[in-house]
């Protein structure tokens, strides 16, 4: 059993578990901190942005005064922002069988793998997480595609160019991989390969083995993944949340007994509790609303801002901000908050009961039809009629990099009234901030991550019990800026097997046992012969037959066949070779009795051994040397084969045959 | 034994008598028990004896059952520890036993070195404690206290050496394995501690010299620990930061630990960094409502310790700079969604200006920031207990000016205006009894000092609070309108009340105006008829206040002979009968325009001592009484007939 890791990112996995005869990977996480070293796409011309200087080597150089720009005393790439992929050579990803997706979040790359590399199985997914990753997709396209830029840069990433630039850049990976953003028709083709699949519905692959997504109480429609056969259970765990947000909790019963766990996707602020930062947050925006400034909140269009609108909605009567517009800004603003409401299935408790109710599960559609919240497909149009300030925006792209987002930062950045608060982890706000500066505007840092933290994970990892537990080489050690806090890292017997960016992991774990089942009239032959209490043999003469990774033992096709027969499994289908077999022994040979029969024989001058594993029975003046094992005995004479026959009869009297 | 007092006083156990002896024999025998319930409860009945006799026979009980208690300490784990310190405690403070002349020290030092740290801390308090105990006993006691704190300081040191609390021999023998087996341990010995000490520091026989500097250290270091921001670098100050981190219970504890030690001065580093973790705290989104509101009151407590410049009373300049950066994490507290926090940052608020709010360092920092607005909009927050607090700030951020940014010329004081008539709207409208109250109090404060809002018309004040108050649901709204009553009544009349008479000043006479205006104002603000009206009401501390201010009222008044008495005129009559009404429980009819003679009049027929007597009984004098006994059992035997199903 082989692990291929393909992402470096921990909370945006892609890997691909090599597991009996089935190839499968696990999320494919796209990393979008590549975009972070792009100027920002604004959506109206920007004077500034347009007009910033080349960036020129140390000597003087100018060659890369096209492709670099110097801002704020950082260099920026001036192209269509590009992304990170998942490494693609280190396995072959048209032999991948299946892709199991968990959530949303981790399916970002999936159209660069089914589009690009030949593959032709299929995805799973639930249906939330298919509904609401293609909103993310679609945004991210409509954000890219409504911004055309001419230049695409491409010099910078010359590996002799690179090595001169100032950091990040010169420590940016793999940047020859790096991809402009996919199309739509690509997301729509990919899309199209995803089967939709339920909590705890078991999906058969093969017949090898069996894989079952359970809730991970993270995100809508959010899931870990069971693997299993027979005899080998591998559970993934990825992104999952044990807090009372909107989703169904995390199931954890199911990932006990696991032989393999593999932990992905924890909380990327382990130092932050989501409630303080929700306190944080609302307290934050109502003083700068209060002081008549602005809020902008960069985010995602469905997720956390689900849970921020349902706290706003009863914070913001207490605060006396009732009459302040909080504005939704997206272009598929309209069908997230839509969707949110019909998942009733994927909902909560709570939330589902409210469904039997005349009321919808989020309160954000009070919000809506109160004319508190107003949401639009982009700051053209509708919104800037309706526009009116001291406001709240919420708006993507986290990055800072595209999307309405970027005409904000550029309206608002200049006054110390606005505030631009960080609630989504994915990207360091100073490094999103960087192209802007210098800022007026107030920055907050909120991170609103209900991933699991450590101390969930220990108690997860204590209650599941896994064998062995594989991870992000991140979460074995303390972050590198608190290498104090040994709390911050997974602390398990036996301890955790880390993993990197294209790494190839031999998990240790070995397949030792295979289910066949036997035909009945086979087993109707079978005349099992009780060799202890309780426990009864038989020996089987039958065919293997193995299809579709299902084995069957069928009668043999000659009725007249004398015993034996194969217990191992084989592949082939021929009639198996029917020598006449020696009978099967059981039994053990108690030593006393044993010596005591030896010389009612006539040997005399017997002596014993105790050795490790049983003992040895010498007979000095025979010369020879009985070795009694607990599986096997040995004679060893010199030459005597009347002896050795003697002997051996002498040994089979205390054995049981059949 | 009492029984025995006037005979000798039995110093021979023999003498006593053959039951005193045969419960001697008996505690004797619990304490030789293994079984540590029995030795529990003969340390108990030990306790009880020492702690409750200290007739000299208890000496000669102590110098025959001393033996066998010492025995107790030689038991592994010593049983009944707990029973074993009281017991020792209560000895060592009978006046009846001289401690020297009974081992009790020697009994005391082994204990101390036997017991576990958590036992033995209590012990070691109660020996601090003691008037007269040897020195070397109050260093061993004082060190088994420091402990824990000195494991902490130790764990966590940058390098080796003694931590600064305990001597190095000591230091030495201290190993952090006492506080790292288990977190409940850890945290539950930490807290005692922390507690302990805090108990000892304002006691005059606290240890001397008192090692301040590393206590606070100890405090810092320990909160920092439980916010994970320490950087430990041995093995065990890691192991104590995951113990400790995110931990309620010692950031609470540290925190009033910390408060405390503002009593005495400390080195300006620690200072400075005993600020640094209080703003760490106070900023944390992680500080739950109770550490936060902790982490206040240590910064005020801190705040009020901290050192002025010769001369001059305002702030140093330290103290403003870290003012400066407190009032954007208040700013921030006041907007938060917990009402608890908004509702201690209040408070933290109302404390900073009553105690700063006349410094110019104070008013303009506080003046350049957005709480005082903030506090404004909080007087209409959904949260009662936190519209109380804002009425509170706001009255003591306008007492002091602070209401206002600096208003233009062509508005003086409209807002302040605006903030009596919001005050006024709370006290009529409010659901809630706390925002009424707060409201109350500051109109009564207002009047006392004077205020600007008030002086303009104190009259309308006044006459417009009294009737609002007087119909207020809530008793004590109505009994903080008696108050404002008397203060007033105090301005028109001068003192009515005795003053302390060991006052280092006398009490300034306010300049009463002649006697008649001053009962022709009280008359006109109705406040008569409110007295009169609570001299009636329901809830008895209204009505007693009432009455005494009436008897007050009237010895201020009898003196003077200025004014007739027209006691038979039919105003008096008129107005004795509607009282007469209202003490029925009819108080629909009021009582009209009154004039100061009726008043008076009124008020010397009544007979306010007999009803001052009235009310001081207590609620169930009735219900005590043997003829209260009589119409219960009457009404028994009334209704039984009708009750017969009732089964009891």
């Amino acid at each position: 059993m082989k692990l291929y890791c393909l992402s470096g990112h921990p909370t945006l996995p892609c890997n691909v578990l090599k597991f009996k005869s089935t190839t499968i990977m696990l999320d494919c996480g796209l990393d979008m901190t590549s975009t972070l070293n792009f100027l920002p796409l604004p959506l109206v011309q920007s004077p500034r942005l347009s007009n910033l200087p080349g960036w020129s080597l140390k000597d003087g150089s100018a060659f890369l005064d096209k492709e670099l720009k110097e801002c704020s005393g950082h260099v920026f790439v001036d192209s269509v922002p590009e992304f990170c992929l998942p490494e693609t050579e280190l396995i072959d990803l048209s032999t991948v069988d299946v892709i199991l997706i968990s959530n949303y979040h981790c399916m970002m790359a999936l159209p660069y793998i089914t589009e690009h590399t030949g593959f032709t199985g299929t995805v799973y997914a639930t249906e939330p997480t298919v509904q609401i990753g293609r909103l993310l997709m679609e945004e991210l396209v409509n954000f890219i595609e409504r911004v055309p830029k001419a230049q695409s840069a491409s010099l910078w990433k010359n590996k002799d160019i690179q090595r001169l630039l100032p950091s990040p850049l010169k420590d940016a990976v793999e940047v020859s991989t790096w991809r402009r953003c996919y199309t739509m028709q690509e997301v729509n083709s990919a899309l199209s390969k995803i089967q939709l699949v339920g909590y705890s519905q078991k999906i058969e692959l093969f017949g090898a083995v069996q894989v079952t997504p359970l809730s991970s109480g993270y995100a809508l429609g959010s899931s870990n993944w069971i693997i299993q056969s027979h005899y080998e259970k591998v559970s993934y765990v990825s992104g999952s949340s044990l807090l009372t947000t909107h989703p169904q909790p995390m199931d954890q019963a199911s990932l006990k007994n696991s032989d393999v766990l593999i932990l992905t996707g924890l909380t990327q602020i382990p130092t932050a509790n989501p409630d303080g930062m929700v306190g944080e947050f609302c307290s934050n925006l109502a003083l700068t609303v209060r002081n008549g400034g602005n809020v902008l909140v960069p985010c995602y269009p469905s997720g956390v801002i689900y849970d921020l609108l349902e706290c706003l909605y009863q914070y913001i009567d207490s605060a006396g901000l009732s009459n302040i517009p909080f504005y939704f800004i997206s272009p598929v603003a309209n069908s997230s908050l839509e969707f949110s409401q019909i998942f009733a299935e994927w909902l909560c408790h709570n939330k589902q009961t409210k469904v039997y109710l005349p009321e919808p599960p989020f309160p954000h559609a009070e919000l809506i039809q109160t004319n508190k919240l107003k949401h639009y497909p982009s700051l053209h149009g509708d919104f800037s009629s309706d526009f009116r300030q001291p406001c709240v925006v919420f708006t993507g792209h986290p990055s800072l990099r595209f999307g309405d987002v970027v005409h904000f930062m550029e309206l608002w950045g200049k006054s110390s009234l606005n505030t631009v608060i960080f609630t989504e982890p994915d990207f360091s706000y100073l490094e999103a901030l960087a192209p802007y500066q210098p800022l007026a505007m107030k920055c907050i840092y909120c991170p609103i991550d209900t991933r699991l933290n450590f101390i969930q994970v220990s108690k997860l990892l204590k209650e599941v019990q896994p064998l062995h537990v594989v991870c992000p080489e991140q979460y074995t050690q303390p972050p590198p800026a608190q290498s104090h806090r040994m709390d911050l890292m997974i602390d398990c017997q036996p301890p955790a097997m880390s993993y990197r960016r294209a790494e190839v992991l031999a998990l240790p774990f070995k397949r030792r046992y295979e289910k066949i089942e036997i035909m009945p009239e086979l087993a109707d032959a079978l005349v099992p012969m009780e060799i202890k209490p309780g426990i009864s043999l038989a020996t089987v003469s039958a065919v293997l037959h193995t299809k579709d990774n299902k084995h069957v033992l069928q009668p043999p096709p000659r009725p007249a066949q004398p015993i034996g027969g194969k217990k191992r499994k084989r592949a082939s289908e021929d009639i198996p070779d029917c020598k006449v077999l020696k009978p099967l022994l059981s039994g053990s040979i108690p030593v006393e009795q044993f010596v005591q029969t030896l010389e009612k024989h006539g040997f005399s001058d017997i002596k014993v051994e105790d050795t490790a594993k049983g003992h040895i029975v010498l007979l000095q003046e025979a010369e020879t040397l009985i070795q009694i094992e607990e599986d096997s005995t040995h004679i060893i004479c010199d030459n005597d084969e009347m002896l050795r026959v003697r002997l051996r009869d002498l040994v089979l009297k205390f054995l049981q045959k059949f | 034994m009492r029984g025995l007092a006037e005979g000798p006083p039995g110093l021979q156990a023999d003498d006593w008598p053959p039951c005193a002896q045969k419960i001697v024999g008996h505690i004797e025998e619990s304490l030789r028990s293994t079984a540590t319930p029995q030795i529990t409860q003969a340390l108990n009945v030990l306790t009880t004896t020492f702690s409750h006799c200290h007739d000299p026979w208890t000496q000669v009980l102590w110098v025959q059952l001393h033996p066998l208690v010492a025995a107790l300490l030689q038991k592994d784990p010593v049983p009944a520890a707990h029973s074993l310190v009281d017991l020792l405690l209560s000895v060592a403070r009978s006046p009846g036993l001289s401690s020297s002349s009974c081992g009790l020290w020697e009994t005391l030092a082994q204990t101390l070195s036997h017991l576990s740290p958590t036992q033995a801390g209590l012990l070691a308090l109660g020996i601090l404690k003691l008037q007269d105990c040897p020195q070397a006993l109050r260093a061993q006691a004082f060190a088994v206290l420091l402990q824990p704190l000195a494991c902490v300081l130790q764990a966590t040191a940058q390098g080796p050496g003694p931590s600064g609390l305990l001597d190095s021999t000591a230091a030495d023998s201290v190993t952090a394995d006492m506080l790292l087996p288990s977190k409940a341990a850890c945290v539950g010995l930490l807290c005692q501690t922390l507690v302990h000490l805090e108990l000892l520091l304002p006691l005059p026989q606290r240890p001397c010299p008192w090692p301040q500097a590393p206590l606070l250290g100890a405090a810092v270091t320990l909160l920092q620990l439980c916010r994970g921001s320490g950087s430990p670098a041995s093995d065990a100050g890691r192991q104590l930061c995951a113990l400790l981190l995110g931990c309620v219970r010692v950031q609470r504890a540290a925190l009033d630990f910390l408060g405390t030690l503002s009593q005495e001065t400390g080195p300006p580093e620690l200072v400075t960094q005993v600020f640094a973790v209080l703003l760490e705290y106070l900023r944390s989104p992680d500080s739950s409502p109770t550490v936060l509101k902790k982490a206040f009151q240590a910064t005020f407590r801190w705040l009020l310790s901290s050192p002025r410049t010769p001369g001059c009373s305002d702030l140093d300049s330290h103290t403003l700079l870290f003012l400066r950066e407190l009032l954007p994490v208040l700013q921030k507290r006041l907007c938060s969604p917990c009402w608890e926090v908004r509702d201690s940052g209040l408070e933290f608020l109302t404390q900073m200006t009553r105690r700063w709010g006349g410094q110019a360092g104070f008013r303009h920092a506080l003046l350049a920031s957005e709480v005082p607005r903030l506090t404004e909009q909080l007087l209409r927050d959904p949260e009662s207990y936190v519209r109380a607090s804002a009425v509170t700030a706001m009255g003591q951020l306008s007492s002091q000016g602070l209401c206002v940014p600096p208003a233009g010329p062509e508005h003086p004081g409209s807002q302040q205006k605006s903030l009596l008539g919001e005050l006024l709207h709370i006290l009529s409208t409010d659901s809630e009894g706390f925002p009424r109250r707060a409201v109350m109090q500051v109109f009564t404060q207002w009047l006392r000092d004077s205020h600007a809002d008030v002086v303009g018309d104190t009259e309308q004040f006044v006459a417009g609070v009294l009737q609002v108050a007087g119909q207020d649901l809530d008793w004590e709204v109505r009994a903080q309108g008696l108050e404002l009553a008397l203060v007033f009544l105090e301005q028109m009349l001068g003192p009515l009340r005795s003053h302390c008479p060991y006052a280092v000043t006398p009490p300034v006479a306010a300049p009463a105006g002649p006697l008649t205006q001053a009962l022709q104002s009280l008359c006109r603000v109705r406040l008569f008829e409110f007295a009169f009206r609570a001299l009636f009401d329901c809830d008895r501390p209204v009505a007693q206040k009432s009455c005494d201010l009436l008897l007050l009222l009237r010895a201020k008044t009898a003196s003077s002979s200025s004014l007739q008495e027209p006691r038979s005129s039919p105003d008096v009559a008129s107005v004795e009968a509607a009282l007469q009404r209202w003490r029925a429980g009819d108080q629909a009819q009021p009582l009209g325009d009154l004039e100061p003679e009726v008043v008076l009049a009124v008020l010397r027929s009544m007979d306010l001592e007999g009803l001052r007597g009235a009310l001081a009984e207590s609620s169930d004098h009735v219900e005590k009484s043997p003829q209260s006994l009589l119409q219960d059992m009457l009404a028994t035997v009334g209704i039984l007939g009708e009750n017969e199903a009732d089964c009891y």
